[in-house]
């Protein structure tokens, strides 16, 4: 299985990451994302002119973002299914307590950012320290959420975005030749490179090894508890920034973030991170990302009656992960 | 151990990620009702029915009866039954409600709510039961069983959650010997003393795709953006503007599914202005409306003709932009109705046996006049809300 690496990994030197990248059942996913591109080329060429493409980057970001989230929490071998609920009241929030007035942007936003870390908490709490199953708990944190902004809100979101909240999913800098630079490109390809820096740190090899083997980890000295209640917390705080970025792309309606957390984690099996944790990257997390939202834009581009289109994705992220599972040769391990 | 676990986590998402991309459940139900009783699909699986389709659009054109500034006492073609059987001095009113699951019907629950206010002051009203289902169909039949059982209802709303399901609860109802009023969707029964509604889907999706086909020029493309599929009140509204369109010279560039969701609704305008132009807008409820519009603002092209709903954030986002648009109504003041009918049921006056409301689109014209009589109202509120005469305006609405 070949495939010629998208130009965001170029940036990282050396072939050894690059094989460290295929070793880990990661090359499926880059190669499927290559495939959907190219058909979409051959359905429709505007779509590679530069403004199409920055507006597909300005609509993958948030998914690239919650991925790279639910990918901190996946490869420490739990999951996180509150993220959705978390990005819906987040706007809800927001769009309330701004309610339009362009001075509270940054309050709300610091106020966002601390509701997350709090979520993140709770969750990574519950998880660790009163041992209820990541599925169990982020479940019953997605319906609290869920429940409680409806309370809040009497059923429906009420308020308005300041102009200001929506300009970093909404507006970029503007330029000739790709039109305009979207600021969430560039907030979704910062978080990229944070993580992927993360994850060779030492914090983020104790992460992996969480994930791959909680008592050996244990036995070498590492908190599992702490580790993995930070990966909460991370997940948390990037489907905040996450929020901040759909709310400003689409503004708010009553369905802000529903199913979002099925499309992360998605994507992030997509890219070839196993479930109950320990292998797989971020890059191919990101790759996930892009790969469904891709696969999204391919539908549209075919004009697949929209009933279909579930089925569709259904199987082909099945098949994907199947096929990425069979290419798995021996993952890279951390410390060993 | 590790192994199962890793293998019980895994099928257990596996089973969640696949039944996220199915089909969602009744919790995003469109801002609407369904006017319609009968039929569901016809014998060739398409969502048309020609007569009722005729008749709704007949109705549009009918001059109500009753009082011009209380819509929500108007009623078209009435044929008024008797209903002195009923007469009756008790005053507990039993409301079994579907969901607040949309914004639409949040708006219309708080407007039933201050019209019960004001009969209870008014001493009409004793006591106001109201159980919600959350969408539930088994959750609202035994909603409807509880009243039935509990023995002291002097008379039960139901706005049904589906058609079919709920008949038969409908029916027990009835048969308790309390006066039944349904509203909003509709049940395969005439059991209940009057049926509720404003005209209906196929004369809402025809207001909306009529203004497309006067104001485009021929050949102009048109985008379809619809809710979800399958749900009768959406359908019909689809069903009736794919006849105006195949009647007439305007191309239909496609219909897409977007959940009422901002966000897809943004990206899927946007990939269809960058194979092309689009010219018009059609939707089959104005949720998200507002993001549509934004993805041409932002992909630099100019506005397309746009029939969104009498929602306010497409309303105040059609006045800033001067588009040419149009708001149909699926009238959100019928949820005074059925309040004001049990009432009247229980002093013997008549009511019609189907209370058919008017719904008229806004339109240039009468815009600026519903935004400045909703002007401090949230951007999800309902134009055509009809309480502004209610004393808890428009505090009630505004602090929801």
């Amino acid at each position: 299985m070949t495939t010629t690496a998208p130009e965001k990994k170029a940036t990282r030197p050396g072939v050894a990451v690059a094989a460290r990248l295929f070793g880990g059942g990661s090359a499926t996913v880059f190669a499927l994302l290559v495939l959907v591109f190219v058909a979409i080329l051959f359905l429709n060429p505007s779509f590679f002119e530069p403004p199409s493409l920055m507006a597909f980057a300005k609509k993958a970001a948030p998914l690239v973002v919650l991925a790279v989230g639910q990918y901190l929490v996946i490869v420490c071998g739990e999951l996180d299914l509150s993220v959705g609920s978390l990005v819906g009241a987040q706007v809800v929030i927001a769009a309330a307590v701004i309610d339009g007035q362009e001075s509270r942007t940054v309050p709300v936003l610091l106020l966002m950012l601390a509701f997350g870390v709090l979520v993140g908490l709770v969750n990574g709490l519950v998880v660790t320290v009163l041992k209820v199953h990541s599925l169990i708990a982020t479940l019953g944190m997605m319906l609290v959420l869920y429940g409680a902004i409806r309370l809040w809100t009497g059923g429906a979101p009420t308020g308005a975005l300041s102009e200001g909240f929506r300009q970093v999913g909404r507006e970029g800098i503007d330029m000739p030749v790709l039109r305009q630079l979207p600021w969430a490109l560039l907030v979704a390809a910062a978080v990229v490179v944070v993580a992927v820096v993360f994850m060779r740190k030492p914090f983020g090899r104790t992460l992996v090894a969480a994930g791959d083997n909680e008592k050996a980890a244990a036995f070498a000295g590492v908190r599992v508890w702490w580790v993995r209640t930070i990966a909460f917390v991370l997940s948390s705080v990037l489907a905040t920034l996450a929020g901040v970025l759909i709310g400003g792309y689409a503004g708010v309606t009553a369905q802000v973030g529903e199913g979002l957390e099925f499309t992360a984690i998605t994507a992030v099996v997509l890219g070839g991170v196993v479930l109950g944790g320990g292998r797989g990257t971020v890059l191919a997390a990101m790759a996930g990302a892009l790969t469904v939202e891709a696969l999204f834009t391919l539908f549209n581009q075919l004009s697949l009656p929209s009933t279909i289109r579930p089925t569709v994705q259904g199987l082909i992220i099945v098949a994907a992960v199947a096929w990425a599972a069979r290419e798995r040769r021996r993952p890279f391990l951390p410390q060993s | 151990m590790r192994r199962t676990r890793v293998l019980v986590a895994g099928l257990a998402a596996a089973a969640l990620t696949l039944t996220a991309c199915a089909t969602d459940t009744p919790t995003d139900q469109p801002p609407g009702g369904g006017g319609e009783t009968e039929q569901e699909q016809s014998s060739d699986g398409e969502w048309f029915v020609q007569a009722e389709y005729d008749k709704q659009l007949a109705q549009r054109e009918q001059e109500p009866q009753g009082p011009a500034d209380q819509p929500w006492l108007q009623m078209i073609q009435p044929e008024l039954v008797d209903t002195a059987e009923f007469k009756q001095d008790g005053k507990t009113l039993c409301f079994s409600n579907a969901s607040v699951s949309n914004p639409w019907r949040v708006t219309g629950f708080i407007t039933m709510q201050q019209q019960v206010e004001v009969l209870k002051q008014a001493g009409e009203i004793s006591d106001f039961r109201v159980s919600d289902a959350g969408d539930d169909d088994n959750q609202q039949i035994s909603d409807i069983q509880a009243f039935v059982d509990a023995g002291d209802c002097n008379a039960i709303i139901i706005s049904p959650s589906t058609t079919a399901t709920l008949t038969p609860a409908v029916e027990t109802a009835c048969e308790s010997g309390v006066p039944v009023i349904v509203f909003d969707r509709g049940v395969n029964t005439d059991c209940m003393v009057t049926f509720i509604h404003p005209i209906g889907g196929y004369a809402y999706g025809a207001d909306a795709a009529e203004f497309l086909v006067e104001k485009l020029e021929p050949g102009s493309k048109v985008l379809a953006l619809r809710i979800l599929p399958g749900v009768d009140v959406l359908e019909h509204r689809w069903a009736a503007a794919q006849q105006i369109f195949g009647d007439s010279d305007l191309e239909v560039l496609g219909d897409e599914f977007t959940g009422g969701d901002g966000a897809k609704i943004k990206d899927i305008v946007t990939q269809y202005l960058q194979r092309g132009d689009v010219d018009g807008i059609w939707m089959d409820a104005g949720d998200g409306a507002v993001a549509a519009v934004e993805a041409f603002e932002d992909s630099g092209k100019d506005l397309p003709v746009f029939a969104g709903e009498d929602e306010l954030s497409f309303m105040r986002k059609w006045k800033d932009t001067g588009m040419t648009a149009i708001a149909p109504v699926y009238s959100n003041f019928q949820w005074r109705t059925p309040i004001l009918a049990a009432v009247k049921i229980w002093k013997g006056e008549q009511v019609p046996s189907e209370w058919v409301l008017p719904q008229e689109p806004i339109t240039d014209a009468d815009r600026d006049e519903y935004l400045e009589r909703n002007k401090d109202m949230p951007s999800l509120h309902y134009a055509k809300f009809g309480g502004e005469d209610l004393p808890g305006f428009p505090n009630a609405w505004k602090d929801r």
